[in-house]
This record gives structure tokens, sequence and C-alpha cells, in this order.
């Protein structure tokens, strides 16, 4: 069986071949299997892109039409409650955009045994979560007579959380400089050291309190353990792909955020790509649409080849054309032209938008192969 | 404590907000405070607004007491009889008017059975909540709101008789329907407005089925017997108007046959129905470039130079011409003047139009569509009567569009013009549909409005009964005369060379950046050429400094402004817009060198 698959492993790329393997019976006889092969082979030829196929087009039309009929922003519901995603048009131009900052930064957490089969699940998703001094007292007051603020623990949520009244006044006093922490009672009282505060600085610490960090990964402001398919997965509001991945019980090979760019910088450009795919596919099946992947994996191609994300705005894609003219029919004309002008640029007039300006013909299917007569 | 608010503006609290409220609006009804103002209490924020400003909303209702309408027989009886009036309502307080926000805190019974004690006001009549082109929609209470709407727009653009003096009127771009009928179907509206004294559409025999496919995507069939006969005959009407415009230095526009010399003289024909005065006679049919008004303008730029120059003194010509696409024959001429008592000339043009494939056509319903074919009287379906529809409608237009009221109106309409008389299909309030039914059945028809019919071109019988009736249709004011176009060459504009836009520049079809696109998406690369060939120029460029060179017609030579005769100059075919964009570059001081290279 080998001899036969090695034969065509020219042919064919290594992922038909490993299918083949997969899906064919052992027992199969040389026949048989170089009959498959061949026909393999044929299908495979007739599926190749003929030479001078405008494909970056037909892509954008293939990806922008079923996009006139996605429904605009729909917020669709992963998982049972709580957690809405940004879906649709939006989302389609927050990732090819390739935006900084997402409207709905999201995790997918997948966990090792036993975790996956949901044993302590939540106990383990509340020490992901991000959790604030604010989430673990009941009320902060300020005295003014004592010109202290009174803060009062909520002890259920510790429990929840489970931290000691200690630990909170360590880590008050390693992010408020300037006041003394101590315990009295049921209370935690903060004194200014030094001087009298005034009562406008008081109050803004009052503020500044719930905002203390105490526990959990910075980031991630809502957790939801799902049940998917057999196992429990956990997701979350906002990303921090670097801690999570570092975390026992998490599955690191599986375990992904929906920001590109952070994983652009965690697990590099091929994972990026990857995830561009990812997220386009899920985006148009999510709206029942049906483009093929291979004009997906276009843009993504096009979006990572340079070896960092690349937005298809103009500052990112659009700037690396090599064409003056091209780039300047794209946004912004006058700044293409002039900074042109300043290091003397010459457009080679290889591509389609130039030729199309200057009325000549393009580059692309009947107008690639070129036929002279010699005069006799 | 509530707070108070004036127009928005705060002025300041009560203890007792219910009792204040009603406090004002006792008082508004005895006529103490004015009609014109309306109060709010919002329970839920607590707050009183009360509005006096402009541009409210405001409608009608009659006022309700212990769950009794204020106007009782009596009043009506009084109105009857014309010792009252609606102003008495109104100052009595028995009818008031509320806006939107005393609307909030008003509980309104629709008919007076719906009253109870908890009501405050009663509708006026159940159609009073519609506008007026809305209730003339028949039975619109059986449609879906989204058709009536859509019914109640389109007769706002049928043809019909739009006043009674059209005859001395110069009105832009009018049409007359020229036989109306009044709606054998028709609601209180209609008596109200007094439609028959301006009806704008025609009861039609239709058929609900199709033919031939021709009534596809709302496409509808009309009968040539039936047009022949007067269906959807309309005129266009149109005036030109030309003025003497004064000039500075004294000079002036005349009005008169212009001379030969005259700068853009068109040709003798051209000027041929043109009267001694310039100005052409009416009755006289006219076709495109024919002189309406003939016209000459004193020569432009005139400098004290050009005054010893005969040849720039002459007059140019500015006559007023038949617009492209545009014929009939003239109907009136009217000479003037205008304000600055400058003179003045109207000609009015009148087109007869009879419906043509691509005219539009509307029921009341938003059933709108365009005609689709025209067919011979003898080639129409039949019923065993010997009816024969002048309009076909395609059953596929009523499933999803759910206008029920349409089909009321077939049976009704039918019922109308068999009974001879009217069927009253006001909103909410019209005949019975079982009535209708049983009355039908009466005049010998089958009770559902369907009949027999057959295959006017085999003569063969229907396997299906055809629903067939009387309807009310508009003939709508979008024509294809109006539309219809198509170049091949034309005007270009001077700066781009390319075609000029739109179909009164007579302009060229743009194909446009998707479109382009198809192509480039086939690989048309040569057809994608030739379609944007319309800016096609040769320009000679210079091989030195790559720059556009000139080319010498007179001398037969060629040089390049910057490097001189010495050079070599090739000529490159090129859009004539990317010239002008080179030229732009060069405005800006960026230097755009060509270099050419043989493309073989």
């Amino acid at each position: 069986m080998d001899d036969v698959l090695k034969e065509y492993s020219k042919q064919l790329p290594i992922k038909i071949i490993d299918e083949v393997k997969k899906s064919v019976p052992k027992n199969v006889s040389k026949s048989k299997l170089k009959e498959i092969m061949e026909n393999i082979l044929e299908e495979y030829k007739s599926m190749k892109v003929a030479f001078g196929e405008s494909v970056g087009l037909i892509s954008a039309e293939s990806i922008g039409e079923p996009g006139t009929q996605m429904t605009l922003n729909t917020f669709h519901f992963a998982g049972v409650s709580e957690m809405n995603v940004t879906m649709g048009l939006p989302r389609i131009i927050e990732i090819l955009d390739c935006s900084k900052s997402l409207s709905t930064p999201m995790m997918e957490i997948y966990l090792t045994s036993p975790l996956n089969k949901g044993k302590g699940i939540k106990e383990y998703a509340e020490k992901i979560k991000e959790t604030t001094l604010g989430e673990c007292i009941k009320e902060v007051s300020v005295n003014l007579g004592n010109s202290t603020i009174e803060v009062e623990t909520d002890d259920n949520k510790m429990n929840i959380l489970k931290i000691t009244k200690n630990k909170i006044i360590k880590i008050v006093n390693t992010s408020l400089k300037g006041y003394t922490v101590k315990e009295s009672g049921n209370l935690i009282i903060l004194k200014p050291r030094g001087k009298e505060d005034t009562v406008n600085n008081l109050f803004k610490t009052k503020e500044k309190i719930k905002s203390i960090y105490v526990s959990g990964i910075k980031g991630i402001t809502q957790v939801l353990p799902v049940k998917k398919g057999e196992e429990y997965v956990i997701v979350t509001a906002g990303t921090n792909l670097k801690e999570v991945l570092g975390m026992e019980g998490v599955d690191s090979s599986r375990s992904f955020s929906n920001d590109i760019r952070e994983i652009n910088s965690i697990l590099g450009i091929e994972a990026a790509r990857q995830s561009i795919l990812n997220e386009v596919t899920k985006v148009i099946d999510v709206q029942g649409l049906n483009v093929d992947v291979r004009h997906i994996m276009l843009v993504a191609d096009t979006m990572s080849i340079s070896g960092l994300v690349k937005g298809i705005t103009r500052y990112g894609v659009v700037s690396e054309k090599s064409s003056v003219l091209a780039r300047a029919s794209f946004e912004t004309p006058l700044r293409h032209v002039i900074n042109a002008s300043i290091s003397g640029e010459k457009d080679e007039l290889n591509s389609v938008v130039e030729n199309v300006m200057l009325n000549q013909v393009i580059p692309v299917g009947s107008g690639v192969p070129k036929l002279v007569v010699r005069k006799e | 404590m509530t707070e108070v608010y004036l127009n928005g503006k705060y002025v300041g609290d009560v203890e007792n907000p219910q009792e204040f409220v009603d406090h004002i609006v006792t008082e508004r009804r005895k006529n103490v405070l004015t009609d014109n103002l309306n109060v709010l209490y919002n329970e839920k924020n607590n707050i009183i607004e009360i509005e006096s400003s402009k541009g409210r909303l405001r409608r009608p209702l009659i006022v309700v007491k212990d769950g009794k309408p204020l106007i009782t027989e009596k009043h009506i009886a009084q109105l009857e009889k014309e010792e009252l009036s609606w102003t008495d309502l109104v100052s009595q307080g028995l009818i008031e008017y509320l806006d939107a926000l005393e609307e909030e805190n008003a509980l309104v019974a629709f008919t007076e059975d719906d009253l109870t004690p908890e009501h405050t006001h009663m509708e006026v009549s159940t159609l009073s909540f519609l506008g007026v082109c809305a209730s003339l929609v028949p039975f619109s209470n059986h449609n879906q709101s989204a058709r009536v709407n859509a019914g109640a727009k389109n007769q706002k653009q049928a043809l019909g008789l739009y006043v009674a003096n059209y005859l001395i009127r110069m009105d832009m771009d009018v049409n007359l329907l020229q036989s109306p009928q009044v709606p054998l179907v028709r609601s209180a509206m209609h008596t109200i407005s007094e439609y028959g004294k301006h009806p704008s559409g025609q009861n039609l025999v239709v058929a609900i089925m199709s033919y031939k496919g021709y009534n596809m995507e709302d496409a509808i069939i009309l009968n040539k017997g039936s047009i022949e006969r007067g269906l959807g005959r309309s005129t266009y009407f149109r005036p030109s108007i030309a003025e003497e415009l004064r000039y500075s230095g004294g000079l002036i526009d005349e009005v008169g046959v212009p001379d030969k010399e005259v700068k853009g003289y068109k040709s003798e024909k051209d000027y041929r129905l043109l009267e001694g005065d310039g100005i052409i006679y009416p009755e006289a049919a006219i076709a495109e470039g024919d002189v309406l008004i003939g016209k000459t303008s004193p020569p432009r730029f005139l400098s004290s130079m050009d005054e010893y120059n005969l040849a720039s003194n002459l007059r140019r010509e500015s006559s007023l011409t038949v617009k492209h696409g545009e014929k009939g024959v003239t109907d009136m001429v009217l000479i003037t003047e205008n304000e600055e008592g400058n003179k003045l000339v109207q000609v009015r043009i009148r087109d007869l139009r009879t419906p043509e494939v691509g005219d539009k056509f509307t029921s009341r319903h938003g059933q709108k569509g365009v005609v689709g074919l025209i067919v011979n009287h003898t080639d129409m379906p039949f019923s065993a009567s010997g009816i024969v529809p002048d309009l076909i409608f395609s059953p596929h237009g009523i499933p999803t569009r759910m206008t029920i009221a349409h089909l009321l109106e077939l049976v009704s309409g039918k019922v109308a013009a068999l009974g001879g008389r009217y069927v009253d299909a006001t909103t909410f309030d019209s005949e019975k549909e079982s009535d209708i039914r049983n009355e039908l059945l009466t005049l010998g028809f089958r009770e559902n409005g369907t009949e027999t019919m057959y295959n006017g071109l085999t003569g063969e019988q229907f396997e299906a009964k055809i629903y067939v009736g009387n309807m009310y249709y508009l003939k709508l004011k979008h024509m294809v005369a109006n539309k219809l176009h198509s170049r091949a060459r034309g005007p270009i504009q001077l700066l781009t060379r390319q075609p000029t836009e739109g179909r009164a520049k007579e302009g060229g079809l743009r194909l446009g950046e998707m479109e382009k696109d198809t192509f480039v998406a086939h690989g048309a690369s040569l057809l994608l050429k030739e379609r944007f060939d319309a800016d096609k120029t040769v320009v000679p460029v210079c091989e030195e400094c790559g720059l556009i060179a000139i080319k010498d017609e007179y001398k037969n030579r060629h040089y390049c402004p910057v490097c001189g005769d010495d050079v070599e100059i090739t000529n490159i075919e090129l859009a004539y817009a990317f010239k002008l964009i080179l030229d732009e570059f060069k405005s800006l001081c960026v230097y755009p060198k060509l270099q050419l290279k043989s493309m073989y």
C-alpha cells in the first residue's frame, strides 16, 4: 500500500494521501488502490485554478455577495446564557480590518481531564476570572471624623473565592501607597500616613479601592462553563491567552482566543492565519451562508504573508501594493502620489487597477497570452 | 411634589398632580384656557408636561364621561339641521384635540360599543385615524398595513382630472386621464372628498390568471380592444419657456426667426414651423430637434477690440427646441412679460399617450405592475357569457402580499356592475362579504366570483374556474415614453471626453466599478478594454522626458515643449481621463514621466 502511495506523493499533497490512508480499508488490492489514486489525481488536476484566473477578485465577490444578505449587527448567543458575541457584518469587518480593540473579546478554554468531565469546573472557572476588591466587600465608607476609610468585607464571597482577610490587607497594602491598613473587628480601616488627607482625596481612594485586583487572570471579566459535545469547556469574556495557556488543567493545544493580534504575538503567524480562517468561517456558518474555504484562505494568506498580521485597510495590505496608481485609487490618493514623487517611485503597470485606468489590456484571463505575427 | 414643565421649561411644583391636571383639562374644556394646550401627567417620572408650542400633530376625539360620550343624539340632530357646527362642538368642550403627549393619559374607544367607564375619549369616526388617501382604499381593514400605505401612496401618482381649468394653465409636466370614471367600490371618503369631481381611474374587468407568462413578476396584460376603446388613454402637457434676457451694455435677447449668418444656425428645415414672429403656430406636429421658439442672443465676451472685428460681432443662436426623445403637438402659445418686464414666451406641447408595454398601472391596494403584453381582443380569454377581461392580473401577487381587500374589491365590483349600484367599502364599516356574495348569487353568478372561461387562442375551456370581476384601476404617471433611453454614440463631456450623463443629455449608460469587476472575474480583458474605449485618445509622447509632446497638424511635425525638435516622439493610445490625471499631477508639481516600451 505504501509503495503505491509513494508513487503519488510528488503529484498530490500530503494531506490528501493521509486522508486516503485513513479511509481506504487495509486489505485493499494494489490494482484497486491504483485505480482510486488515478481518479483522485484526475479530480485534483481538474480542481486546479487556471493560469490568469483573477482569484483575488473572485474571492472578493464570493465573500462580498453573501455579505449583502448578512443580517446587520446580529448578536449570537454562544452557549446557554449571558455571553453575547459580535457576529455578522461588524465581526467580519473587525477580522478583516484586524482591529486592535475588539468589541467582544472572547476565549474558549479547553480543559484536561478530570476538569473536562465537569468535575470542579465551577471553582476552576472562578479561579480564572479576574476578581477585584469591589466584589468581595459589602460596603466602603468614609469616616470624616477620623478621616479614615472603612471597608466592610463580605465573608460569603470571600469563602467562595478562598481569600482570607489577611490576604486582602496585604493586597491593599501593596497596591495603595500612603495608607496604613489595620483590621478592627469585621472592618478594615485605612488611615492616611502622615498628614490628614483632604476629603476629596479620601473619596477618590474610596473609588480606587473597589478596582484593586485581587485574584484570577487579568482581562477576563466573565466566565461561563459550557458543555460542548461530550466535554465541558469554559467560555470567557475578555482574553489573556498567555496566562491561560500557562495554567495547569488547561488543554493548551486547543484553547484559543478570538483576538487575532494576540494569537499572532503568542502563537505566531501560522496560528494567526488559521484563526482568521476559523473566525470568518464561524461568522459565515452562523448566518447559514456558504462560501468556499479557498476564498477565505486567500484572504487569510494575503493578510499574513508578510509575517505580520495586516488588515485590509490603507495602512495594512493596501499600503504594500507595489503600484502607486493602485494605492492612490484606494483612499487618500494625494498622499500616495506625493510620497511616491518624493522617492521617485516607478509604476510598472503590472496589475489590474492601473491598466483599467490607462485603458489598456489587463493582465488577466484573455489578456495574458500575447500573439505576435511576423510581417513577411 | 411633582415638577411642572411648560413647553419643556421648568415652571414650578404642585402638591396634587392629578387634581392639577384635571383642573387644566376642565378649564380648557370650559374655554378658560386656550384650546391649543395639552397636558401630560407622567406618573413614572413624577412630572407634568404642558405643551402649547407650534407644530404639534393633534387629532380630534369625542370626550367621554362615565362611559357615555358627551355628544348625544340631540347634538347629531342639531348638526343635521345645521344649527350646530364643528367649531361649536370644540368650543363647548364636547370634542377636543389631543397631541401625542396627552394621548398617553387617554383611553380611546374605537366604537361606541367598546365604551367602558374607564374610557376618556372616543373616536369621532372609525375612519378618522386614517388620512384622506388611506381612507380611499376600499376594504382597507382587510389588508396588511404596509399595503394600505402603498395603496395610499400610489393614488397620489395616479393620472386623473387634476384641475378643471387645465386648458388655460401652464403647469410643468402634467398628465390628464381622458375618460376617468367614478369607482364602483367606494368608501365614505369618496363622498366627503367629492371624488366624483376629480376621479383618477377606470373600472376595468379584471381576471386573475396567468397568460403565457407575460404577467410574471407583477406584470399585467392589457386587452388591445379595450385600449382602442379608451382604456388608460392620457394626455401629457409640458410647456417650453423662453425669455428675452437683458445683458450688460443694453444688449438683449431677441425672439424671432434667426438670420442665416447667426452663429450656430441650425438648418432651414428646423425653423420651418416658425411664423413671422419667430414662434411656432398652435396645432403643429413636432418631433425631436424642431425649433419651438426662435431666439438669438448677443455675442459673448464683447471687448473693445472685438467691436472692430466683424466675425465676432455676430449674434448667437439660442432657440428653444423640442427635447431629445420628445414629440407631440403644440397646444397653446402664450406671449406675456415677466416681473422685470422682459418678453416671455411659453409654448405648451401636448402629447397623446395610449398605454404601451412598460406603462405602470395599479389597483388601490399597492398592487402595482407594469404592462407586460398587449393582447388582441380576439386572443383574450372569454367567459361563457362573452365577457372579455380588460386586464389580466397574476395570481402570484396575492399570497405573499396578503391583500385580501384586492380580492374583495373584485367581487364587490362585479356585484356593483351587475346590480347597477355602488358598493360601500368604507374601512371598518363596509358592506358584509357574505351579503355581497349572496347578492352575486341572486344575480345569477357563482357566489365566489369565479367563472368558466375559455382560451382565447384555442377556444378550449380552461380547467380552472377563473376569478373575474370589476376593479378600479389607476394609471400611474410613470410612463415608459418619459424614461426609455439608449445610446450607441452621442455627446461627450468637454473636460473628460467621456459620455454625458442622463437621459436628457442623451447620456451613456455607466458601466460602474462593480460591473467592471465582473469582466475582470471572467477574465474578459479585451472586452473590458473595448467597453472603456469611449475616451480613448492617441497622444504623442517624448521619449526623452516622458511628457506629452505636441503634434502640429499644419506643419505636420512633432516636437516636445521641453526637449525641442530633436527627440524621438512616439504615439501612444490611452484613456483621455488618464491624460487628465497626468496634467493634474503636473499641477501638483509631481513629474509624471512615461517610459515607453513596445507591447510585443
